[in-house]
């Protein structure tokens, strides 16, 4: 999924302290799972934020929506009969959700409530990690399943630098050194001959060293 | 100027404190009439949203009232109710309105006179903080509204 935090609350209000009202949109998918943008993230920011406003003598009236998708057009357009009473939006979707809302109401201002992370997956209630990069060209068949471009700090290829130690990563004993999860996985798969095999240099045109990037499905396409 | 009396909202587990205040009114003890308790299956039941909304609708303070370390009915809703006391309580920091506003407390069924304590104590700290900001703003506004 698509990982977020929310933003720190004095940052959101600084965006929209000029607003009278506001329609502020979650969204049901990556950022509900990761609890930054879902339904009950929604609830807590607009209690939050009437709370900060009603303090200092002000009010801010604001319309919950959580979207099923920010990232498609056709959800976006549900907004489209609020869109005209209220004077910003604030979503807490992802940047690609930020950035629909942006594209279809133009006239209207959008501020982004939480800081879009990466892409992980969950280790555990409440703790989300870094499990892909997205660099076009995956490698994970040749590194037993565990991605060294997202989690090896320097994103090396073929085994571990120097500074991994005790199997974690020189960057945080948080880290741990992916060089070595790789390994200990070849070994319980009995392939520890594909530890040898060189994996030449990567082509980063695949990754965002290319531009932005786009996917067109000719068949679905219109 | 008028005495002040705080609205405190206590969510209380059915389990402990519901059955610890209920024994605080068998024994005869006395504990504030300010504190309106509202009766939860768990103190696990209430999210974040709950304690928020308590505040935003103008409560004073608010309890979160579960069972001791342990003692929890449904093994572990006491100790998810206090990571979301921390995690609100921090929230309420962000934009300037007092932590102490919330809390957290344990207890089990059989502590009347602990339930009678804290209500008289947390009362006491809330009457010490004064009016919750958002509440006296919404009186304002509303005395305001009256006038025009």
């Amino acid at each position: 999924m698509i990982t977020a935090e929310r933003k720190p609350l004095a940052e959101i209000i600084d965006s929209i302290d000029d607003c009278r009202r506001i329609l502020l949109v979650g969204c049901n998918e990556c950022v509900t799972v990761c609890s930054a943008g879902g339904r009950k993230e929604v609830a807590m920011l607009a209690s939050a934020l009437q709370m900060d406003f009603m303090k200092r003598g002000k009010t801010l009236d604001v319309r919950e929506m959580t979207l099923e998708r920010q990232c498609d057009p056709e959800y976006v357009e549900q907004l489209a009969p609020y869109i005209g009473q209220v004077d910003a939006v604030v979503s807490m979707a992802c940047g690609c959700g930020v950035q629909e809302v942006a594209k279809r109401f133009r006239d209207k201002r959008v501020f982004p409530a939480v800081n879009t992370k990466f892409m992980g997956a969950s280790e555990g209630p409440g703790i989300w990690a870094e499990r892909c990069h997205g660099c076009g060209n995956c490698l994970l068949g040749l590194t037993g399943g565990i991605c060294p471009i997202a989690r090896c700090s320097k994103r090396l290829l073929n085994g571990p630098c120097g500074g991994s130690s005790h199997g974690k990563c020189e960057v945080s004993d948080e880290i741990d050194c992916v060089w070595q999860l790789i390994w200990d996985r070849l070994k319980e798969l009995g392939q520890e001959d594909r530890y040898e095999e060189i994996i030449e240099a990567k082509d980063w045109s695949t990754e965002r060293a290319g531009g932005p990037r786009k996917i067109v499905r000719e068949d679905l396409a219109q | 100027m008028e005495t002040f009396e705080p609205v405190i909202v206590a969510f209380c587990c059915h389990y402990c404190a519901y059955t610890a205040a209920d024994m605080a009114g068998t024994m005869r003890l006395n504990y504030p009439t300010n504190v309106k308790i509202v009766r939860v299956p768990c103190s696990g039941k209430v999210d974040t949203i709950h304690m928020m909304k308590a505040l935003e609708k103008g409560a004073d303070g608010v309890l979160v009232a579960g069972c001791l370390d342990g003692d929890c009915h449904f093994k572990n809703g006491n100790t998810k109710a206090t990571k979301r006391v921390a995690f609100v309580q921090k929230l309420l920091e962000e934009i300037g309105i007092e932590p102490q506003r919330l809390a957290m407390v344990t207890m089990s069924a059989g502590m009347g006179p602990r339930f009678a304590k804290i209500a008289t104590e947390f009362t006491e700290e809330i009457r010490k903080l004064g009016p919750n900001p958002v509440g006296a703003a919404k009186q304002a506004q509303a005395a305001a509204d009256k006038v025009a």
